[in-house]
């Protein structure tokens, strides 16, 4: 999980989720604090579906 | 500088100074007047411009189990000869010989303040090593390279006997040490990477100022079947760690990763947890940790059974600056203590 996914991909991670940004990749401090545990869950549950997906290549789940 | 001809001494290893192979490779440095072996046709280069007054030899046995020491044997036998340049090799893809010939080189630098330089083959250990402190000219991997690598080595002694400037790896034939050197260029660094970017998409030549490193494509893992009963771990490069960093992680060349329990904790927080990472703004992650490692909504997946078992531990390291070699011992490393612990899948987070 990484904001800048071109990096992801030069490095060669085979699942990736965009994040929000590089210093708070699963926050976003100008939300409200519930808002932002929202936010985070939805992203690792991004994560966990992306473990959950055979991929043959390198894939960005960003849907 | 010499007036007259230029003083050279050079340094072979047992093998090429013709006493012996691999029966001889722990003598001790030793010296002989003028040039032997490789060093006859080296002096036919070097024409009458430069003479060849002495050769060092050693065992690569010797110099390798000795380095130190047989560094300082090797200039005491040199300084005596008073040369204006030293030249080691080429030692081809020997690596005690690579190895023995830069240190050799390095010492002679060093103490003696005297030009150096050697030749080996790209691969030759002794490259890595010493490529930063001498000047190292590239040879082929074998010996059947020794025609073809004795005048660009003669050139090179030449320069340095003459005092001639020496200019950048390309120019002057030599593999690059890694030193920056500023240059003033007429066209600015925008217009010159316009210019590569149309050459590429003309599909013409290009030179890249920045040479990028080549990163190792891994196959990609199985899915996970049953999320349920699956161990998940969190890792991250973005430097969460317990306040204090108590295992001291670099903010930059991190040469470390750490390993810190989260058994039986819920939350990051401010007080407990800190970044350590020197390459973007901690304020966020110092606010709240779980901003880069995602501990309360991995806990809370837990708790709801999305997934198995989160485990207790959670990796560390800093990705600022880390070399490639590093991130790789480090993944693998990191990879090998999940595998071992039942770990699943993991939620690796980037700053």
């Amino acid at each position: 999980m990484a904001a800048i996914v071109p990096i992801s991909m030069t490095v060669g991670a085979n699942r990736i989720v965009p994040a929000v940004a590089i210093p708070h990749p699963l926050g976003n401090p100008a939300l409200p604090e519930r808002d932002e545990r929202e936010l985070r869950l939805r992203l690792v549950k991004k994560g966990l579906r992306a473990l959950q997906t055979d991929v043959e290549k390198q894939t960005v789940f960003d849907g | 500088m010499a007036r007259g001809r230029y003083r050279v001494v050079h340094y072979l290893n047992q093998f090429f100074a013709q006493i012996g192979g691999e029966e001889k490779a722990g003598i001790p440095p030793q010296v002989k007047e003028g040039a032997v072996g490789p060093g006859i046709p080296l002096q036919q280069a070097l024409g009458d411009e430069g003479e060849i007054v002495a050769t060092v030899i050693c065992g690569d046995n010797y110099f390798g189990e000795n380095i130190e020491t047989a560094a300082e044997a090797v200039v005491e036998l040199v300084a005596p000869h008073r040369p204006d340049v030293f030249v080691a090799g080429p030692a081809f893809n020997a690596g005690r010989y690579g190895i023995a010939c830069g240190a050799a080189c390095t010492a002679v630098r060093k103490r003696l303040g005297v030009p150096v330089v050697t030749a080996m083959y790209e691969e030759n250990p002794g490259l890595e090593l010493y490529r930063k402190e001498v000047f190292v000219i590239p040879a082929p991997r074998s010996v059947q390279g020794m025609k073809e690598t004795i005048p660009k080595l003669a050139g090179f002694v030449r320069k340095l006997g003459l005092g001639q400037p020496i200019g950048l790896p390309q120019a002057d034939g030599y593999l690059p040490r890694g030193i920056r050197v500023n240059a003033f260029v007429e066209r600015t660094g925008a217009q010159r990477a316009v210019d590569m970017l149309l050459a590429k998409l003309k599909g013409e030549a290009f030179q890249t100022e920045y040479a990028m490193p080549t990163f190792e494509r891994i196959p990609p893992s199985p899915a996970i079947k049953e999320l349920s009963a699956a161990t998940i771990a969190l890792v991250t490069t973005g430097g969460i760690v317990p306040r204090g960093n108590p295992d001291r992680i670099e903010a930059a060349s991190a040469s470390k990763f750490a390993a810190y329990s989260i058994a039986g904790t819920d939350d990051l927080t401010a007080d407990a947890y800190q970044t350590c990472h020197g390459g973007y703004d901690p304020v966020y992650a110092n606010e709240d940790p779980d901003r880069v490692l995602p501990l309360d909504a991995a806990r809370a997946l837990e708790r709801d059974g999305i997934i198995g078992h989160l485990h207790e531990e959670y990796y560390v390291t800093v990705g600022n600056a880390t070399s490639v070699a590093n991130a790789q011992k480090f993944g693998k490393a990191i990879a090998e203590r999940l595998v071992a612990a039942g770990v699943d899948g993991v939620i690796l987070t980037s700053t």
